[in-house]
């Protein structure tokens, strides 16, 4: 039954992608059509491969910075009125900045997908980055950083974290920048950013819903297809340094409960056909955390009660490096070594014992199954399609992972554990948590276990 | 100037005639739950939603936290099943089971392939979490403890202090305000959840939601097997009522946080209110319409003094909360309140123009199917629909009634609604 079940999931995959044509404009521009006639809407996604890991030092966060600025008008569309236009249509419409490229989006009728695609080709080209609306877009960000980062103990913890497990690459800076970055950018430092990253040759378009993919082309080509192709500066491979020894870090803040990650550097794909561990480690992660009784939360949280929450998470497609994390708060009277101890017990079970059949098979009814889900949403599948073109990988490959994925073995897992699960590889956070009142809390345990 | 053109054009076409809308199919099942199917095999998959009035709301006064802790409980162990039993289970035949809980309702979804052998097994799970619930001792103990660290946890964050006050000063004693403290956590007992769940989850009070790849038939037979074993009981006696009228009030609260956190809000209106279409309409307009929204102009757009600024009503069996809300740095805060006091105010007084009621109904009209293009959206409005008894035509009534809505009746029924002198004001994180 549960081999049905993986049948089914992998040849609706495949009828799936069999809808998907692509094309590139001679500019360069890689236009992606994902047929779904289900409901008479579309969405326009435009991918730009220029992340925060594009950053030079002192710049960071230009590149979230400019996301904002594409609202603020061109020659022909002045500030507010791309949104009002597409709000006017009856669109939604955002934004998002990652490491790895920033994309822009607009969910709307099918019929009014031209408007969204001539104020999107305008701005690829034409913005106009004013100082007096850089200098009220600059303060948004910051307040942003404030909310998002600053008041969020986790999300502070995390930023940190990521500054200690990277020395080199540039996944060290988080996306949305250091705050003293931020005060001190200025709109040159923008228009340099637009100048170099926003050409269609740097970019993929990927257009998802009820449309033929033919006149998707015809209308991507007038939209799009007179602007020039630009530049591209050679890109450095950031290589990050092996790691020597365990990192261990804290960070203060205001909370309650203190917090704990553990981040081992991990491999990413770059071999779709060739490489295995990423499809071990995502797997391996199922094992650990796929469902509520999964390894962690049914011995740690459920069983011995020593975590409140726990989980583990592993992305096996980045343009750069990748971390393997696993992240828990103890339990009311439990030290967090203790909780280290017993999360770190875990992992040795899997290295020294590896996994059982009836767990792979759990994992791949639950991949299986979310092939299908993923169908429910149009929104989605442009998503992954253009996060596959983003990072340097083709959106044709997603049926071939799928398989791989399903072709795991308990052998690989247990291998890729050893491999992976190493100290020397392994950067530990903790969140020390500090009351509202600023008056000093009992001491927090720092011993470590081992 | 020609977009404009076609999209007044399309919105007289709209009015006219509907687009496609499901087709929601209903009836009352054996047990005495209510039914709303649609059928839809473009995809094999199945989703359904049972729901109860046993939300927070519910609770007595001294036994506050109950309502929570027994939908929570749910899925953690039946007289058959274990919470182990129940997780592997679903995730063996990569079955979702999700809860859905607020003030009216206690929820539980579920998405499973439609395929007879993943989705038997997936509803076999469901029927006995929501008709044979164990609420199994250790259980309790080990939730009580965890619920009792993340309130903890919680009241050491600006926005759950903010919402918390919040819902206090709108809503005073009536349950709508009501937080579980600690304490409420402490001495909840087993008894009191499954005492709970007998007069609360009861077959006659299920509203029952099917979406997806099955027949007519094998939909009954699904909202029969999820409710037939039930608790029988009586239906649920009406909240009661919100007092409508509150007075000014302001409340500072010190936090160490390098925002404050702003609320600002009255109560609003009741799912079936005759106001509901202007007010909706004319929230666009204030604070719910995104970038375009006069909040977002004044205090994003012109001043950058804030990621974000909204408005929103949350109309619910009784009314729920009017709110405003946004967070900005410490230092600028009484700046920024002064800011969105002035552009409450001045929509109150002066109203809108043709101009944005034209753009607020081309937005919501014309993005309409948006809010229907997927399963589990259509799933939320069946749901929706049948658990606040609205129409059947709901989603095809839906854009005439945004149609039909005039500048007078928006800027009429916010006068009569919302009277900016008499707002309660919570701000977490004030300057020293």
């Amino acid at each position: 039954m549960r081999l049905y079940a993986l049948c089914l999931g992998l040849l609706l995959a495949a009828t799936a992608q069999a809808e998907v044509f692509e094309t590139t404009l001679q500019n360069g521009l890689k236009v992606v059509v994902k047929e779904d006639h289900r409901a008479p809407t579309v969405v326009q996604q435009i991918w730009y491969r220029a992340g925060s890991m594009d950053e030079r030092t002192g710049v960071t966060g230009v590149a979230h910075l400019l996301e904002h600025m594409m609202f603020k008008g061109t020659k022909s569309v002045p500030a507010g009125e791309f949104s009002r236009r597409i709000a006017a249509a009856g669109g939604r419409e955002n934004a998002f900045t990652s490491y790895d490229y920033t994309a822009y989006f607009q969910q709307l009728h099918k019929s009014q997908l031209p408007l969204a695609m001539e104020l999107e080709a305008d701005r690829m080209h034409n913005l106009v980055l004013g100082k007096q609306e850089f200098d009220k877009e600059i303060r948004v960000v910051m307040e942003e950083r404030r909310w998002r980062t600053d008041d969020d103990a986790h999300a502070l913890l995390d930023e940190r974290l990521m500054a200690t497990a990277y020395q080199e690459h540039p996944y060290r800076n988080p996306v949305i920048g250091w705050m003293n970055d931020l005060e001190n950018m200025t709109v040159a430092d923008a228009r340099e950013w637009y100048k170099t990253w926003y050409v269609p040759n740097n970019a993929t378009l990927v257009i998802a819903g009820d449309v033929n993919a033919q006149d998707v082309f015809a209308l991507a080509q007038r939209y799009y297809g007179r602007i020039p192709a630009g530049k591209l500066l050679p890109r450095k491979p950031y290589l990050e340094p092996a790691q020597r020894g365990i990192k261990r870090m804290v960070v203060k803040a205001p909370a309650e409960l203190p917090h704990l990650v553990m981040a081992y550097h991990a491999p990413t794909l770059r071999d779709v056909e060739n490489d295995w561990r990423p499809y071990a480690l995502s797997v391996l992660a199922g094992v650990l955390d796929g469902n509520d009784s999964a390894r962690l939360n049914r011995v740690l949280v459920r069983e011995r009660q020593v975590a409140n929450s726990i989980g583990a998470s592993y992305a096996n497609t980045s343009r750069g490096p990748t971390l393997f994390s696993l992240e828990a708060t103890p339990a009311p009277g439990k030290e967090l070594n203790e909780l280290e101890a017993a999360l770190r017990e875990q992992l040795q079970l899997i290295v020294r014992e590896g996994v059982s059949e009836e767990e792979l098979r759990r994992v791949r009814a639950q991949v299986a199954a979310a092939e299908v889900y993923k169908l429910d949403s149009v929104f989605y599948q442009a998503m992954q399609i253009g996060q596959m073109e983003s990072i340097g990988l083709s959106h044709r490959s997603l049926p071939l992972m799928l398989q791989k994925l399903q072709a795991v073995t308990a052998e690989q897992v247990q291998q890729v554990a050893r491999e992976i699960l190493q100290d020397d590889q392994l950067t530990i956070a903790v969140l020390d948590p500090q009351p509202l009142s600023g008056e000093p809390k009992k001491k927090m345990e720092m011993q470590h276990a081992h | 100037m020609r977009t404009r053109l076609i999209s007044l054009l399309l919105l007289c076409g709209l009015a006219g005639s509907a687009w496609a809308t499901p087709q929601i199919q209903h009836w009352q099942a054996p047990s005495g739950a209510r039914v709303y199917f649609v059928e839809d095999h473009n995809l094999p998959m199945l989703d359904v939603a049972v729901n109860f009035p046993a939300g927070s709301a519910r609770d007595a006064a001294d036994k506050i936290g109950v309502a929570g802790l027994t939908h929570g409980l749910l899925d953690l162990g039946t007289q058959e099943l274990s919470e182990d039993d129940i997780a592997r289970g679903l995730a063996d035949v990569g079955a979702r089971m999700a809860g859905d809980f607020d003030a009216d309702r206690s929820g539980l979804s579920l998405r499973t392939l439609s395929n007879e052998t993943e989705r038997e097994a997936a509803l076999a799970i469901m029927a006995a979490v929501l008709q044979h619930p164990a609420f199994p001792q250790a259980v309790l103990e080990r939730e009580k403890n965890r619920l009792i660290a993340s309130l903890r946890e919680a009241e050491t964050k600006p926005e759950f202090l903010a919402e918390r006050a919040f819902g206090q000063a709108v809503f005073g004693s009536h349950p709508y305000g009501w937080q579980t403290g600690v304490s409420d956590v402490e001495k909840i007992q087993r008894d009191d959840l499954a005492n709970f769940y007998r007069t609360h989850y009861v077959a006659g009070n299920a509203v029952v939601a099917l979406m997806g790849d099955v027949s007519r038939q094998q939909a009954e037979a699904i909202a029969q097997r999820l409710t037939a074993n039930l608790p029988q009981g009586t239906g649920a006696s009406a909240l009661p009522a919100v007092a409508m009228k509150i007075a000014a009030s302001e409340q500072r609260i010190a936090h160490p946080a390098s925002q404050s956190h702003i609320l600002i809000g009255t109560p609003g209106i009741a799912r079936n209110d005759a106001d509901y279409f202007p007010l909706y309409v004319g929230n666009y307009i204030l604070g719910g319409g995104g970038f375009v929204s006069r909040l977002m102009k004044e205090v994003r757009e012109k001043r950058g003094m804030a990621y974000s600024a909204y408005s929103y009503f949350m109309p619910m069996q009784q009314p729920g909360a009017f709110q405003i809300g946004l967070q900005t740095k410490k230092e600028q805060v009484d700046e920024a309140l002064q800011v969105v006091r002035q552009t409450l105010q001045s929509f109150i007084q002066q109203g809108i123009t043709a101009q944005e009621l034209r753009a607020a109904k081309q937005n919501i009209i014309y993005g309409f199917p948006l809010r229907i293009d997927s399963n589990g959206k259509i799933l939320g409005y069946l749901s929706l629909i049948g658990f606040y008894s609205l129409p059947l035509t709901y989603l095809d009534d839906f854009p005439q009634q945004i149609e039909r809505v005039t500048v007078g009746d928006i800027n009429d029924a916010f006068r009569r609604r919302i009277d900016p002198d008499a707002m309660a004001t919570v701000i977490v994180g004030t300057p020293e």
